[in-house]
C-alpha cells in the first residue's frame, strides 16, 4: 500500500512540475519571443543578483547565530589552542576575501545590466592591476603556508622520551581496543598471526614468545592523564580506520601491515571538562533536544533517551564497512591518582591468557 | 598548423557520405552527433546520480525512518522501508562515481569538447571521428556496466568513491566488494579508455587542425581549457588505469600490491608486504588532478559566454591562460592533500601544503579578472550568463574553504568531515554543474537549432542557486562540529544530537534543488522538439561556431573554412559600428589588433 501511494506521489509531483512549467511557459507574452534577454530581463536579474549578495550574507549571519555555537569542540590538548588560533586566523581571512568579492561580483552584475544603445567599455587588459591581485595573495599565502607549517612540524613531531605514555590503538571491524605498555614500558611484538591463539582470548595479537608483551594491559576505554604526553602506536586488522579525537585536535589513519603514530598532551581532564561553561552549555541544549524526543518515543511506547552526560570521544573517521557510523571509543582523562586506581583493576596480557 | 592536412581539409567540402539512420544517429562519425549522444548519455547519469543523494539525505534528516520511497526504488535493500547502512554507503559511493565521472567528466568536457573544438577552430570534423565514435560507445558501455552493477546480488560498490583497499579489495569487509566492486572497476577501466582516446583527440585537433589564421593565442579561453583539460587527463588518467588493474590483480590473484596483515571473519589472510597508502597515492595522482579535468572546462566555458554576455573582452587573457597552464601544473603535485594524516611522513605533508596553497594564486587571478570582465559592461542576463556568474560565486566561497583543507594542520581535525564534503561540491560540484548549465543554454541554438525558454531558464537558475547555497553553506558547520561524512546516521552519538535540524534544513533544500532540476529538464527537452528556431548567431557572439549554418551538416561550413583575423573578444571596440566583431572579420584599414 505505501509502495503504491508513495509511487503515486512521486508521478504527481513530477506531472505538477511539468504542468507549472508549461503553465508558465504557455502564460508568458507572446508579443516578443526571442528568448534572448532584453532590457527588462536584465533589469529584473540584476536585482536579483543584489538580492543574492545579501541572500548570502543572510545565510552567513543566520548560520553563525543559530548555529555557532556547534562549531569546534572545546580543545583539550595543549596543542589545541594553537591549533584554534590558525583556525581563527584563517577564517578570518577567508570571511574577509568572500564578503569584498561576493560584493563586487554581484553588485557590477547588478550596477551593470545590460541596456539597449548602451556600450560596454573596451577593457582588454592592465598588467599593474594584474600584478597587485596576483602579489596580495601570494603574501597572505606565504604567511599562512609559514605559519601552518610551523604549527604542523610542531604538532607532528613525535620524539620518544621516557615520560611520555605510549598506547597503541588497535582498529578492527567495528570497535576499538587500547594497549598499555605495562610496568616495563615497552609493549610486546604483536601481528595479526597471533589472534587465534588462546580461543581468540588473544585480541590484538600479542606474540606471547616475547616477554615485553606479558604485562600489557588491553582495554575497551582508553584512559589518558592530564599534563602527560600520550604517544599513539596505531595498527588495524583489517581495513582502513582513522582514528579521530575531535576535541583534542588529533587524527592518523589506521593502516594494516603498519604502525602510525600521533602524539599529543591532554590538558583538561573529564571532570574539568565537564565544569567548563560552554560544555555545561552544550549538554545543557542536547538534553533539551533529547527530553523533546524522548516525549515522542514515550508517546509510542518506546523507552525515553537517557540523558547526555559529556564524555571524550574516539570515532572512526575512515569508511569501514556497515558500521562504521558506529565505531566509538569512550575516552577518559585521569588524574595520575584516578589513572593509578584505575589501571591497577585491569587484568595484564599473562592473567588473560592464563 | 600542418598545412597539408589543412588544405585537405579546405577541399573537401562538398564531398558527402550516403547516411543511414545508423550511421547518423547512432555508430555516428560526426563531432556535432557525438557532442550530443555525450550530453543526453550524461544528463541521463546526472538524474540517477542526484536522485541518488535525494535518497541519502532522506536517510542523514530522518534517520532510519521507514520511507515508501525507499521501499519502492531499493526493495529488499531497505526492509519495511528503512535504509540498510550497506545501501546508504553504496548510494554515496555510486553518486560520487556517477557524478564527477559520468556527468561533470564526460557528460560536460565530452559534449562541450566535441562540439566546440572543430567548429571554434575552424576544423571540418575531429582528426579521427573514428576515434571519436569509439570513445563515446566505450563511455556509453562503462555508463551501462555501471548501471548494471546496481542491481547485482549483494549490490553495488559501497567502498566510498575512492575505493581505498583493502575494504574494496576483500569481499569478507562488505557485501559491495564483491560482484558489485568487480563491475565497478570493469566499468572504470572502460571509462579511462574511453576519456584518453578522447582526450588525444582533442590535442591532436587543436594542435593540427586549426583554419588559417587562429593561432595558439587568437584561441577561445573555452579551446584552452579544453586543450589542458585533455592533456591533464592523458597525464593522469592511466594512473587510475595502473591502480584499478593492480587492485584487480589483488582481489582476483592473490597478489599483495596493497594488502598486507590482515585478519578478517576469523580468518589470517596471506597477503604480506602490501600498502594500502601505495593505493591512496596512486588513486590521488589521478584524483586530484580530475578536480581540474572537472572544473577547467567550466571555466573556459565561463569565460567565453561572460565575455560574449557582458559585450567586453574577458580582462587579461595573457593572464588567464597563464593561470590555466597554472592551475594544469600545480595540480599534478598536490593530491598529497587528501593524506595528511594516511601515515605517510609528516615531511611530504609540508611539502603538498605548500604546492597545494599555490593553487589559491591562479584562481584569485580568474576570479579577479573576472569580476573586472564585468565591470562596466553591457550585460546581457541570459540564463547562461546568470549560471556563469552564479559559477564565479560558488568557485570563491567553495575555493576559500581549500585554504583551510589544504592547510596539513588545520585539515587534522576537520579532514573526512562534512567540511569537506561542503568544500568539494561548491568548488567542483557545483561549479561544474553550472558551468554545464551555462554552455547547454548558451550552445543549446548551435546543438539543436532551437532555442530555450528563458523564463524557465531564470526558474531554473534562481532556485537552483538560492538551494545550492541551503545545502551547502550550513553544511560547513556539520563538519567544523566534527560530524564524519560517510556515517549512516549519527544517533550513535549523542553528542551530536544539536546538528539534527541542521540536517533537516539541508535536506530540504536539497529536495527544492531536485525539483528545480525537473524545470530545467522539461525545458530540454521540451525546446529541442518545439522550441523557437534560432537565428544563425542568436548571442552575437565572435566565435566560428556562429559562422556555420544553424542546420546541421558533414564538414560543417558549405563553402570554405572562414579564416581567422582576430581574437575571439573584440566586443565593443571602439571605431567599429557594432558591439561584436567575429574573428573572421578582417582588420579595418588603420585598426589595431591587441597584441597577445
Amino acid at each position: 500500500m505505501t509502495i503504491a501511494l508513495s509511487l503515486t506521489i512521486l508521478v504527481l509531483i513530477g506531472i505538477s512540475v511539468w504542468q507549472i512549467a508549461k503553465i508558465f511557459e504557455l502564460s508568458q507574452s507572446k508579443k516578443e519571443n526571442t528568448q534572448v534577454a532584453n532590457d527588462n530581463d536584465n533589469r529584473y536579474n540584476g536585482q536579483l543578483m543584489f538580492a543574492f549578495l545579501l541572500f548570502i550574507y543572510g545565510i552567513t549571519l543566520y548560520s553563525f547565530w543559530k548555529w555557532g555555537d556547534v562549531l569546534l569542540p572545546e580543545a583539550a590538548s595543549e596543542h589545541g589552542s594553537e591549533y584554534d588560533n590558525l583556525m581563527w586566523i584563517s577564517f578570518a581571512i577567508i570571511f574577509f576575501v568572500q564578503t569584498i568579492t561576493q560584493a563586487l561580483l554581484h553588485y557590477f552584475s547588478y550596477k551593470y545590466h545590460g541596456k539597449k544603445g548602451q556600450k560596454a567599455l573596451f577593457y582588454a587588459d592592465n598588467d599593474r592591476l594584474e600584478a597587485i591581485w596576483t602579489i596580495i595573495p601570494v603574501i597572505t599565502l606565504a604567511g599562512l603556508i609559514l605559519y601552518g607549517l610551523y604549527t604542523w612540524t610542531d604538532i607532528m613531531s613525535v620524539e620518544e622520551n621516557e615520560d611520555a605514555l605510549v598506547v597503541e590503538l588497535y582498529a578492527q571491524q567495528f570497535n576499538w581496543k587500547a594497549r598499555y605498555a605495562g610496568d616495563d614500558g615497552v609493549l610486546g611484538d604483536a601481528n595479526v598471526r597471533f589472534l587465534q591463539d588462546f580461543d581468540g582470548r588473544n585480541l590484538v595479537g600479542i606474540d606471547a614468545t616475547d616477554p615485553n608483551g606479558l604485562d600489557d594491559v588491553i582495554v575497551q576505554e582508553l584512559h589518558l592523564l592530564v599534563g602527560r604526553e600520550v604517544i599513539f602506536k596505531m595498527r588495524s586488522q583489517d581495513v582502513l580506520h582513522s582514528a579521530y579525537m575531535p576535541f583534542f585536535r588529533a587524527q592518523m589513519n589506521c593502516v594494516p601491515g603498519m604502525i602510525t603514530e600521533f602524539a599529543f598532551t591532554p590538558n583538561k581532564t573529564t571532570d574539568e571538562m565537564r565544569l567548563d561553561p560552554d560544555v555545561v552549555a552544550k549538554v545543557k541544549k542536547i538534553n533539551k533536544i533529547r527530553a523533546e524526543n524522548s516525549k515522542a518515543l514515550v508517546a509510542n511506547g518506546e523507552e525515553a533517551l537517557e540523558p547526555y552526560v559529556f564524555d571524550y570521544l574516539l570515532l572512526c573517521n575512515k569508511i569501514c564497512g556497515a558500521s562504521h557510523y558506529n565505531m566509538q571509543m569512550k575516552i577518559v582523562v585521569d588524574t595520575p591518582e584516578e589513572f593509578e586506581k584505575w589501571m591497577a583493576d585491569q587484568q595484564t596480557f599473562a592473567q588473560v591468557i592464563q | 598548423m600542418s598545412t597539408a592536412a589543412a588544405q585537405v581539409h579546405e577541399e573537401d567540402h562538398g564531398h558527402h557520405h550516403k547516411e543511414t539512420y545508423i550511421t547518423k544517429y547512432v555508430f555516428s562519425q560526426d563531432h556535432k552527433m557525438i557532442a550530443k549522444q555525450y550530453l543526453i548519455t550524461g544528463l541521463f547519469m546526472g538524474i540517477i546520480g542526484i536522485a541518488m543523494s535525494l535518497l541519502f539525505r532522506l536517510q542523514l534528516a530522518w534517520p532510519e525512518q521507514p520511507f515508501g520511497i525507499f521501499e519502492v526504488l531499493l526493495g529488499k535493500w531497505a526492509p519495511d522501508g528503512v535504509m540498510d547502512p550497506n545501501v546508504y554507503l553504496a548510494l554515496v559511493t555510486i553518486h560520487g562515481t556517477i557524478m564527477v565521472f559520468f556527468v561533470l567528466t564526460a557528460g560536460l568536457s565530452g559534449t562541450f569538447s566535441n562540439l566546440l573544438i572543430p567548429l571554434q577552430i575552424g576544423a571540418r570534423d575531429m582528426a579521427s571521428g573514428l576515434l571519436n565514435m569509439i570513445s563515446f560507445w566505450l563511455f556509453f558501455l562503462s555508463s551501462v556496466i555501471m548501471i548494471a552493477s546496481l542491481f547485482v546480488e549483494a549490490g553495488p560498490a559501497a567502498a566510498g568513491w575512492t575505493i581505498y583497499p583493502p575494504l574494496s579489495a576483500l569481499p569478507q569487509a562488505q557485501p559491495g566488494s564483491g560482484m558489485g566492486m568487480t563491475l565497478w572497476l570493469v566499468s572504470m577501466a572502460i571509462f579511462i579508455a574511453s576519456s584518453l582516446l578522447g582526450s588525444l583527440n582533442y590535442i591532436v585537433t587543436v594542435l593540427n587542425l586549426r583554419t588559417k589564421g587562429m593561432t595558439m593565442t587568437r584561441l577561445p579561453l573555452t579551446i584552452w581549457a579544453f586543450f589542458v583539460t585533455a592533456i591533464i587527463g592523458v597525464v593522469s588518467f592511466p594512473v587510475l588505469l595502473s591502480a584499478a588493474l593492480l587492485l584487480i590483480m589483488d582481489r582476483s590473484f592473490g597478489t599483495s600490491f596493497f594488502l598486507s596483515d590482515i585478519f578478517i571473519q576469523g580468518e589470517v589472510l596471506h597477503y604480506q608486504g602490501g600498502s594500502p597508502v601505495l593505493y591512496e597515492h596512486l588513486f590521488w595522482f589521478l584524483g586530484h588532478p580530475e578536480v581540474y579535468i572537472v572544473l577547467l572546462p567550466a571555466l573556459g566555458i565561463t569565460s567565453e559566454i561572460i565575455a560574449t554576455n557582458a559585450r567586453k573582452p574577458i580582462f587579461g587573457y595573457r593572464a588567464m591562460v597563464a593561470s590555466i597552464l597554472a592551475i594544469a601544473f600545480l595540480s599534478t603535485i598536490v593530491w598529497g592533500h587528501h593524506m595528511f594524516i594516511s601515515g605517510m611522513n609528516p615531511f611530504l605533508g609540508s611539502v603538498f601544503t605548500f604546492t597545494t596553497l599555490l593553487i589559491a594564486i591562479p584562481s584569485a587571478v580568474k576570479a579577479f579578472n573576472y569580476i573586472t570582465t564585468l565591470w562596466k559592461g553591457n550585460l546581457q542576463l541570459n540564463p547562461a550568463m546568470l549560471f556563469s556568474i552564479g559559477l564565479v560565486s560558488t568557485f570563491i566561497t567553495g575555493g576559500l574553504t581549500g585554504i583551510i583543507l589544504g592547510d596539513s594542520t588545520l585539515d587534522i581535525n576537520v579532514h573526512d568531515t562534512y567540511f569537506v564534503v561542503a568544500h568539494f561540491h561548491l568548488v567542483m560540484g557545483i561549479s561544474a554543474l553550472y558551468g554545464l548549465f551555462a554552455g547547454v543554454y548558451h550552445w543549446f541554438p548551435k546543438m539543436f537549432g532551437r532555442m530555450m525558454n528563458k523564463n524557465l531558464g531564470y526558474v531554473h537558475f534562481w532556485v537552483t542557486a538560492v538551494a545550492a547555497y541551503g545545502v551547502f553553506f550550513p553544511m560547513h558547520f556539520v563538519g567544523m562540529a566534527g560530524l564524519p561524512r560517510r556515517y549512516y546516521t549519527n544517533t550513535a552519538f549523542p553528542y551530536f544530537d544539536d546538528l539534527a535540524n541542521i540536517n533537516v534544513v539541508i535536506t530540504v533544500f536539497a529536495l527544492i534543488a531536485g525539483a528545480a532540476q525537473l524545470v530545467f529538464l522539461y525545458n530540454f527537452i521540451h525546446s529541442m522538439f518545439y522550441g523557437r528556431k534560432t537565428e544563425q548567431n542568436p548571442w552575437r557572439s565572435n566565435t566560428l561556431e556562429w559562422t556555420a549554418p544553424v542546420e546541421h551538416m558533414h564538414g560543417n561550413w558549405p563553402g570554405a573554412i572562414p579564416h581567422v583575423h582576430r581574437w575571439a573578444y573584440d566586443y565593443s571596440k571602439p571605431g567599429q559600428e557594432e558591439d561584436f566583431v567575429p574573428q573572421h572579420i578582417p582588420l579595418k584599414e588603420g585598426e589595431e589588433e591587441l597584441q597577445h
